[in-house]
């Protein structure tokens, strides 16, 4: 069935291929624990009854979810140095370069999705527990931080990874901006071996197996959790 | 020593809280009972500043409790409050729950925090307890350990809401045997319930609500020997003789 295919393309390629693993790994992590960051700080906005925190909050995440991935990622990588140029009045400042501008673009579309998730999270947190650290005296901050958060992420680890599953699939849109992370290499063997078959089947393989694989953990998570408490 | 002045409260439309007014004294046990809904957890709630009320004023130790200026996380960290639901935090130790705010909010160290905490768990009945999860106890246990971990703040009063209500009956006594203790050593307290038995033995005064209004505010021989409202002998009769 395969004969006139060349599975040697990616053995070949491995040492190239590996080092797109490493980076879309390293994006994926890194816009991870920056969404994750930014995500639980809007959620403490939107559930905030202050309307000068909450709105903002709210406008944001519904911004957002409302944009497609690969715009956010154009405004930062075309609009962002475009903006440090009039603001820096300097014609010839120099953007943030594509990988900053894919990481922080992951890591703001991520946080709108993190926000949802987390205030989730926060309110699935019975009320009582906010009640019992207030009576113990602790303010709102050590409140959350020693009494609300931890519970509320103990609750929220699986769909926070599973959400992280999807980002490192969304992470193979960066070859919009011309950066090469797993997908990309394989893409570019592909098309300089004209080995599109073997090195897409290849591509494919990989994500399934790591999502398939990270999925499987995650279930298994998910039944530990909740029977923990 | 906690002093309430024509207190009201509304959930938009509808008043929780009619026009309350009352004091509990220094060394004072005051047993707050009536019909569920009646607006006991509401008032005792608003004493440490949990629930926000609209009119009226309270005052703890002279402190104005609705006061915009008043530090409450101090205010409370003075006031000892044991739910209905225990509420121990499930993420943390037995010990781990008494030693939080010791050394959040008092500054102890962790050892100095330790220390007290086991001495009270040991008071409790409860020293085996304390390196488990709040998950591994019964009802009983768990209302002890946050009686404790109340105390751990060496409050000058101590709040109780329906401290019995989710517990089986065989665990009642445990925790109500803690509080009785607590009393007797001259523990301000207020406490929301329904266990006449309770307020007999230790009471000083009984305040009786319903609807939102304090019905009846009188000593404990008075009140067990002749309530004044009929709501309240109505009230009596119901869960005196069952």
């Amino acid at each position: 069935m395969f004969t006139g295919f060349d599975f040697d393309v990616i053995q070949r390629s491995l040492p190239y291929l590996w080092q797109g693993m490493v980076f879309t790994l390293g994006l994926t992590m890194l816009s991870m624990a920056g969404g994750i960051f930014l995500g639980t700080l809007l959620a403490l906005m939107r559930l905030s009854s202050s309307r000068i925190l909450n709105l903002p909050a709210g406008g944001y995440v519904n911004l957002l979810r409302s944009t497609p991935l690969i715009l956010v990622i154009f405004w930062f990588y075309f609009l962002v140095p475009i903006a440090i140029k009039k603001i820096s009045g300097d014609a010839y400042a120099q953007g943030i370069g594509p990988f900053y501008s894919a990481l922080i673009a992951f890591t703001m579309f991520e946080a709108a999705y993190y926000c949802e998730i987390i205030r989730a999270g926060i309110q699935s947190v019975p009320r009582g527990q906010v009640q019992a650290a207030y009576a113990l005296g602790l303010n709102y901050r050590l409140a959350m931080m020693k009494v609300v958060l931890p519970q509320a992420f103990r609750n929220m680890i699986p769909i926070l990874l599973t959400q992280g599953i999807i980002l490192f699939q969304d992470t193979s849109l960066v070859y919009v901006v011309g950066l090469t992370d797993f997908m990309g290499a394989a893409g570019k063997v592909a098309q300089r071996d004209g080995r599109l078959v073997e090195m897409y089947l290849f591509a494919a393989l990989v994500y399934f197996l790591l999502c398939f694989t990270a999925s499987h953990i995650v279930k298994r998570l998910q039944v530990r959790y909740s029977v923990g408490r | 020593m906690i002093e309430m002045k024509n207190i009201s409260k509304w959930y938009g439309s509808f008043q929780v809280l009619n026009d309350c007014t009352t004091k509990v004294e220094k060394g004072e046990v005051v047993v707050v009972c009536g019909p569920s809904g009646s607006g006991k957890s509401t008032l005792i709630k608003c004493v440490n500043g949990l629930e926000p009320f609209q009119k009226g004023e309270i005052t703890v130790n002279g402190v104005s409790v609705g006061d915009p200026a008043t530090d409450l996380p101090k205010l409370r960290s003075h006031i000892g409050m044991v739910f209905q639901n225990f509420e121990l935090f499930p993420h943390m130790t037995v010990t781990e729950n008494i030693n939080l705010a010791q050394i959040k909010v008092l500054g102890r160290s962790p050892a100095e925090a330790t220390e007290r905490s086991l001495a009270l768990l040991n008071r409790v009945g409860l020293s085996e307890q304390a390196p488990k999860h709040p998950g591994q106890l019964s009802g009983g246990q768990q209302q002890r350990v946050a009686i404790a971990r109340a105390l751990a703040m060496d409050p000058i009063a101590m709040l109780f809401d329906e401290p019995t209500s989710a517990l089986d009956p065989e665990m009642i006594n445990e925790v109500l045997d803690v509080m009785v203790e607590l009393a007797t050593e001259g523990m301000t307290m207020m406490v929301v319930t329904h266990e006449m038995g309770f307020a007999r033995k230790v009471a000083h005064r009984v305040i009786f609500m319903d609807e939102g209004r304090i019905e009846e505010d009188a000593a404990k021989e008075e009140f067990f020997g002749s309530p004044r409202s009929e709501r309240s002998q109505l009230f009596l009769s119901k869960i005196l003789h069952h």
